[in-house]
């Protein structure tokens, strides 16, 4: 390899294994996410599996993918997106009669919510699934990526916590 | 007997946390004492022989019930477990910012507060 | 029951919520902040001394998580909502010291969803859940300068608070595995029925340490002096304000008044940890020359004369207590206030190097006045005439050494703040803050709200406001694990 270049990440053999397994990882993690509400998994598991491939990519490709515009998207904007949406089902059933009211399968499912067979499960388990593999990616970018982040007078680096209480 | 090995494991957990000076091992005291209790948690709901608390139309209610595991310790060890997640992720963060600030893991010598 | 669950909905909603719109307008979390406090405090006055119970899910109580709401838990969210939402006007102007706001007001309202969950839940490890919500907020909130201090401080504060929950979380696990049931209610009645075991003692022991611990009562108080001055002043006064007293008081109350009842050597523990606290505490406090730091020791101190009273187990005794708890919320959260704008234009918490901003900080000084009586127990404020009920509730148990104790104690606390005032804002002028001017707009907003919440607070001791909101706090604590269980299965 030329000496000018500086190799970035890991060797070429990860690098081409990563390419080519990060899709049926991500795949697998999105499987187990959609059928939580009936086998083994859920969201959590799913989501950790999702978090796991996005973890993979930046050993093997170095901190510019986590840094750049696909790392910043999924660390911050929907790890708050998941968040949202669990709570945004809970009011809705709030709204539908009973906080967290499972409000699809009370109301007789029409056929496009027939697909819901556990009614608001499902739905929950995906937004779970944002925010679980959201926030364990940011957790890593945070622990392994990025190491000081001095502002001006080094006024501030945040720490992103995880919240607790889902599934 | 399993109980009696869960406490034990407990209190090597706090001894961690209690006499340690390295904030790493600190910290793998608190993961141990946390695991520790979600063990215990889990054992409190197992029946041995037990079948999984899943309900089909046709199992035979009374033999399920007598034989199924209890389900509500695991949902509530899974959330302690989340939780446990969490923490753990916040407390190693600030561990590697202190690091970063006084250049060292010991607690001893990262003294300045007082009073 | 119908607006319960809005106290956890509405901050948990907008906490993540603003992280995702924050980011294109730089005002908005500001507003959303301020607008859910404001929102909260509404919700919070409207269902005062309203009690009743509310199924999440639709499920019945003893199988799914019911939200409970009694006299203790509605004066418990009223408390909440004005010190936060004082907390928030205040922090508008105030944050500008550090560079996120959007994460700030995230965590913020993380953490009043956490307070509000302890208070509102009727289930055993939905109380856990929320108490970790809350505690998580406010360990990242106080290591959100991210310097040497502050992530000292979090770091001593996380590792005793991830010990605190570690032993309530097996104190749940006991009980579980001898009752067979997390609800609240349903406890009350299978201890009443079957009598305590050994797994109930130990039970009780080890949230007893838990949330001491969380309440940092004295010989567990180690955390508190250096975890409350780091934190930034709004969260020094959410902390000192209101996190020890929901998450440690309060949830220790309820479990001891309403789930495992009332018996004297509980009381006698109660007592004795109140009068540790009050006494080491303020010790503590009078040689401290920082002035956060001074202010902290003195939150050990004033939670211990909550302890005490409530420990008496008397009417009087648990009126007083309570009384106390929400006075010492407005005060003490007043007094942080003050030490942060102080610090927030002299850039320093240093006694020794203040000295005449009196004139240079007129409303901060008169504010700080307020709350330096109030907590000193001067005729017309709200803290003396809770001393006065609490010194009357000891004679009226027979304590005497109790109440002279609770004299001494206020009398060095009024020794210690007389310090405070003539270190910080009386003398001459030091030359090098010739150019210090007031607080902004907003800071002084809130501190002036607190200073008359001080003053008017006192009145809640006539008869008229003292039915309306003491009261039925106190009947609530009263009617036991009997009531507590007629209330939540009153459906």
């Amino acid at each position: 390899m030329d000496k000018s270049e500086k190799p970035v990440g890991m060797t070429l053999i990860v690098q081409t294994v990563t390419r080519w397994l990060k899709g049926p990882i991500i795949l697998y993690g999105i499987y187990i996410v959609f059928t939580g509400h009936l086998s083994p998994g859920g969201g959590f598991a799913g989501g950790v599996i999702i978090a796991c491939a996005f973890v993979l990519i930046t050993l093997a490709f170095g901190a510019k993918f986590a840094l750049g515009r696909v790392g910043k998207l999924l660390a911050s904007e929907l790890d708050s997106l998941g968040a949202l949406m669990f709570v945004t089902i809970a009011l809705l059933g709030y709204v539908g009669g009973s906080f967290f009211r499972n409000f699809i399968q009370m109301a007789n499912p029409a056929p496009p919510f027939r697909i819901f067979s556990a009614g608001t499960i499902l739905l929950s388990n995906v937004a779970i699934g944002l925010k679980v593999g959201a926030s364990l990616f940011m957790i890593f970018i945070i622990l392994a990526v990025i190491r000081v982040v001095e502002d001006k007078d080094g006024k501030m680096k945040m720490i992103q916590k995880k919240q607790g209480g889902d599934n | 007997m399993a109980f009696t090995l869960c406490f034990v494991l407990f209190m090597v957990g706090l001894y961690g946390v209690l006499s340690k000076k390295n904030m790493v091992k600190i910290v793998m005291g608190l993961v141990i004492m946390n695991c520790a209790v979600n063990l215990f948690l889990i054992m409190l709901g197992y029946k041995k022989g037990g079948v999984a608390p899943i309900l089909e139309k046709k199992t035979n209610l009374a033999d399920f019930l007598a034989r199924s595991v209890d389900p509500l310790p695991q949902a509530l060890v899974l959330t302690s477990i989340v939780i446990g997640l969490g923490v753990l992720a916040l407390t190693i963060g600030i561990c590697i910012r202190l690091y970063e600030k006084y250049g060292t893991f010991d607690i001893t010598e990262i003294r300045r507060l007082k009073g | 029951m119908n607006r319960l669950p809005l106290f956890v909905a509405v901050p948990l909603f907008l906490a993540f919520l603003i992280p995702v719109l924050g980011r294109k307008w730089k005002t908005l979390p500001d507003i959303l902040g301020n607008l859910a406090t404001f929102f909260l405090l509404l919700l919070s006055l409207s269902i005062l001394g309203i009690s009743g119970v509310y199924a999440v899910g639709g499920w019945p109580p003893p199988l799914g998580i019911v939200m409970v709401s009694d006299g203790l838990t509605t004066l418990m969210l009223l408390i909440v909502a004005l010190i936060s939402f004082a907390v928030t006007l205040y922090s508008i102007d105030y944050m500008e010291l550090y560079t996120s706001k959007t994460r700030y007001y995230s965590l913020f309202l993380l953490m009043i969803a956490g307070m509000n969950g302890v208070i509102i839940t009727g289930d055993l490890f939905n109380l856990f859940v929320f108490l970790e919500i809350a505690s998580i907020a406010s360990y990242a909130l106080v290591a959100f300068g991210c310097q040497h201090e502050e992530l000292e401080a979090s770091f001593k504060y996380l590792v005793l608070g991830t010990l605190a929950s570690t032993f309530i979380l097996l104190g749940i696990a006991f009980m579980y595995g001898t009752y067979g049931t997390l609800n609240l209610a349903h406890l009350a009645r299978l201890i009443s029925e079957n009598g305590s075991t050994a797994a109930t003692k130990c039970a009780l022991g080890l949230f007893f340490v838990g949330f001491s611990l969380k309440a940092a009562l004295v010989p567990f108080h180690a955390w508190l002096p250096d975890a409350h001055p780091s934190a930034p002043a709004p969260i020094s006064a959410m902390l000192s304000g209101l996190l020890i007293k929901s998450i440690g008081i309060y949830a220790l109350i309820r479990l001891l008044f309403n789930v495992f009842g009332f018996t004297p050597l509980i009381s006698h523990i109660l007592i004795t940890l109140g009068i540790l606290s009050m006494v080491v505490g303020v010790f503590l406090a009078i040689g401290q020359w920082d002035y956060k730091r001074l202010l902290a020791y003195h939150s050990i101190s004033q939670i211990g004369y909550v302890t005490l009273a409530i420990g008496l187990g008397t009417p009087l005794g648990i009126l007083a207590g309570l009384f106390h708890l929400v006075n010492h919320s407005v005060f003490k959260s007043l007094l942080f206030l003050n030490a942060g704008s102080v610090e927030y234009n002299l850039g320093t918490r240093d006694m020794k190097k203040m000295g005449g901003l009196q004139e240079k900080m007129p409303v901060t000084n008169a504010t700080s006045l307020v709350g330096a009586f109030s907590i000193s127990g001067l005729p017309p404020f709200n803290g003396f005439w809770s001393k006065l009920l609490i010194i009357l509730a000891c004679v009226q148990a027979k304590n005497i050494p109790a109440a002279v104790w609770a004299v001494l104690v206020s009398i060095i606390t009024l020794s210690s703040f007389t310090k405070v005032q003539r270190y910080v804002y009386y003398g001459k002028l030091k030359e090098e803050w010739k150019d210090v001017k007031e607080a902004p707009q907003t800071m002084r907003i809130a501190m002036v709200m607190l200073a008359v919440c001080c003053v008017l607070m006192g009145l809640l001791i006539l008869p008229g406001p003292r039915n309306a909101v003491l009261t039925p706090a106190v009947n609530a604590l009263l009617a036991g694990r009997e009531g507590y269980f007629n209330l939540t299965f009153s459906r």
